[in-house]
């Protein structure tokens, strides 16, 4: 086994795509979000609660596609929840950072998300790694209602 | 339909010393991630021998200069070189002359040449362009944006679960008012081979036109259109042997020849006013612009390997890679594989339980195992048989039993790994 590729798909990213958390529809959400990534056909279908000051109440999702998009849609509901909006924003930056910069040195405030560190040195799949996180921006930006997504932008 | 085309030229895939060419193919003595590249990804581009490497090189230091314009010396070598190439191609697919051979960047070129040029002028509103279901985009996409321009509409034959096309439907889908029947010959995900002379006699037969995409076929089959019938036929030159960004267009002399321009500029006109020009007849009223010459006689010199190995057995041996790794891939468990068992082209496209196409070829790769994952420009045949993208493993005549072995292998550490 090549280093790279274990780096790739470690045990917990394998874990997250097999068993994905908060995976499901919430009846209540105040923003569904439609994501998808044309190239591979991965599809990520978000929903996003907020609480009154704005923060993430609650999120979950469904949808199908390569372990590392349904990997990185379940660390990412696991991480964002409670979060208040400026937290999100920061975070998909850093992470973002973390799967496309080479020297970034990943911040300890991803936690559990520095597993997908690994995605770096295959671009090809940074789109994978990122779709969940595109639909979470788009909820933000949103507010309300129902949106889609796209990681080839129209 | 391939047994009736080729006929005399038949030679036993066993007579070839396969080994032997696959040392004319520098790159695969490459490595990838320090193991030996197993590529299977020819569907998408094949690699290229030394000697069409080399033609490049020979025309780059000793031919090289613009076509049809200069009076020197280099430019009528390059002229001469150029020319000869379309008679060799006109050969190749047993056109009746070179003037029916237009040079285009590639078979999506080529097919875009006919929706615009001859769409733009034949196809009106109402009358009906009829497809397939295993269509590449590059024969989809065009005559949509054909369709969107006259109102012309498209109708699709379905796909069979086996991969063949559901010829029963025929009757009630290619009529009178449809004007072009497009289709492919072999399908860049099933694999299926249509049994193309059959199906230019039924267009003919209500008076429509066809349209062949020969982009997996051209290098892989002994093919002559004046047998299949075909008034079109489009073929990309780096799928077989040759360099990117030079295709083909052919097209009967008199149908090109009733055809506008499709772009306009210099090569291809006759005479220029400030208001109005005079155009060249085809070939070269299509070919405005500096062609990509070096890529013309890049092609000419694949055609003449190829022709040295000889197509029917490239076939033969092709076939036999493809159908022994369906085999293969069938004693996987959880694994399922499309397209026709009897009889397919050079590759076989499957799914697996065990992980999506994208990982299972990210997972190859780190093994020197080069595949291609996703829709293959496939969007409507992947919906058609439920799933988002397939994993295509694509072969050419470099390639061996040894090899597909050896996926097999990787497979079965990636079922082990994913689940």
């Amino acid at each position: 086994m090549t280093t790279e590729i274990e780096e790739l798909y470690q045990e917990v990213i394998l874990d997250h795509s097999r068993r994905p958390r908060n995976f499901g529809e919430l009846a209540d959400a105040a923003v569904r979000v439609h994501g998808d990534n044309p190239a591979c056909g991965d599809e990520i279908h978000l929903d996003v609660k907020f609480d009154t000051s704005g923060a993430l109440e609650d999120i979950k999702f469904t949808g199908h596609g390569c372990a590392i998009s349904q990997a990185s849609a379940s660390l990412m509901t696991m991480k964002l929840k409670g979060k208040s909006r400026a937290e999100v924003v920061e975070m998909l930056r850093a992470f973002h950072d973390l799967v496309t910069e080479e020297t970034s040195e990943a911040p300890k405030t991803l936690g559990d998300l520095r597993v997908m560190k690994g995605v770096r040195k295959f671009p090809q799949r940074v789109k994978c790694a990122m779709l969940a996180w595109r639909a979470v921006e788009q909820a933000l930006e949103q507010g309300a209602g129902e949106a889609t997504v796209s990681t080839e932008p129209a | 339909m391939c047994g009736a085309d080729y006929g005399m030229h038949r030679i036993a895939a066993s007579s070839v010393d396969w080994k032997a060419i696959r040392a004319d193919f520098p790159i695969l003595r490459e490595q990838a991630h320090g193991h030996p590249l197993i590529y299977f990804d020819s569907a998408a581009t094949s690699q290229k021998p030394r000697i069409v490497i080399e033609a490049l090189r020979n025309f780059y230091e000793h031919e090289n200069a613009n076509v049809h314009r200069g009076l020197h010396t280099l430019s009528s070598r390059a002229t001469e070189a150029y020319e000869k190439s379309r008679k060799r191609v006109a050969e190749y697919i047993g056109a009746a002359s070179a003037d029916e051979i237009v040079f285009t960047r590639g078979t999506t070129e080529s097919i875009n040449l006919v929706a615009q040029a001859w769409g733009g002028k034949f196809i009106r509103e109402g009358d009906v362009i009829l497809l397939t279901e295993m269509e590449h985009h590059s024969n989809l996409v065009p005559w949509q944006l054909l369709a969107e321009r006259t109102g012309a509409r498209l109708r699709f034959v379905p796909v069979r679960d086996n991969g063949t096309l559901d010829l029963d439907q025929l009757p009630s889908l290619l009529k009178s008012d449809v004007k072009l029947f497009a289709f492919t010959h072999i399908s860049n995900s099933l694999g299926t081979i249509n049994p193309v002379a059959q199906l230019c006699e039924k267009a003919h037969a209500v008076g429509a036109l066809s349209l062949v995409d020969a982009a997996q076929s051209a290098g892989h089959l002994p093919m002559d259109v004046r047998v299949l019938g075909c008034d079109f036929l489009a073929f990309s030159g780096h799928k077989m042997c040759g360099p990117t960004g030079i295709g083909v267009l052919y097209g009967r002399a008199d149908i090109l020849d009733s055809m506008p321009p499709y772009h306009g500029g210099g090569e291809m006109i006759v005479s220029v006013a400030l208001e109005k020009s005079a155009f060249k007849k085809a070939p070269h009223r299509f070919e405005a612009g500096t062609p990509s010459i070096a890529g013309a006689i890049g092609l000419a010199a694949a055609i003449d390997y190829i022709e040295q190995i000889g197509r029917a057995a490239i076939f033969e041996h092709d076939s036999q890679l493809a159908r022994y790794a369906a085999d293969r891939l069938t004693e996987l468990a959880g694994t399922r594989v499309f397209g026709p068992k009897e009889e397919r082209g050079a590759l076989v496209g499957f799914v697996m339980d065990a992980a999506h196409p994208h990982d299972l070829t990210t997972f190859a790769d780190q093994y020197g195992l080069a595949m291609r994952g996703g829709h293959h420009c496939n969007q409507p045949l992947m919906r058609r048989f439920g799933v988002s993208g397939t994993t295509r493993a694509s072969f050419y005549f470099y390639n061996t039993v040894e090899e597909i072995d050896r996926m097999i292998e990787i497979l079965h550490a990636a079922v082990r790994f994913f689940s």
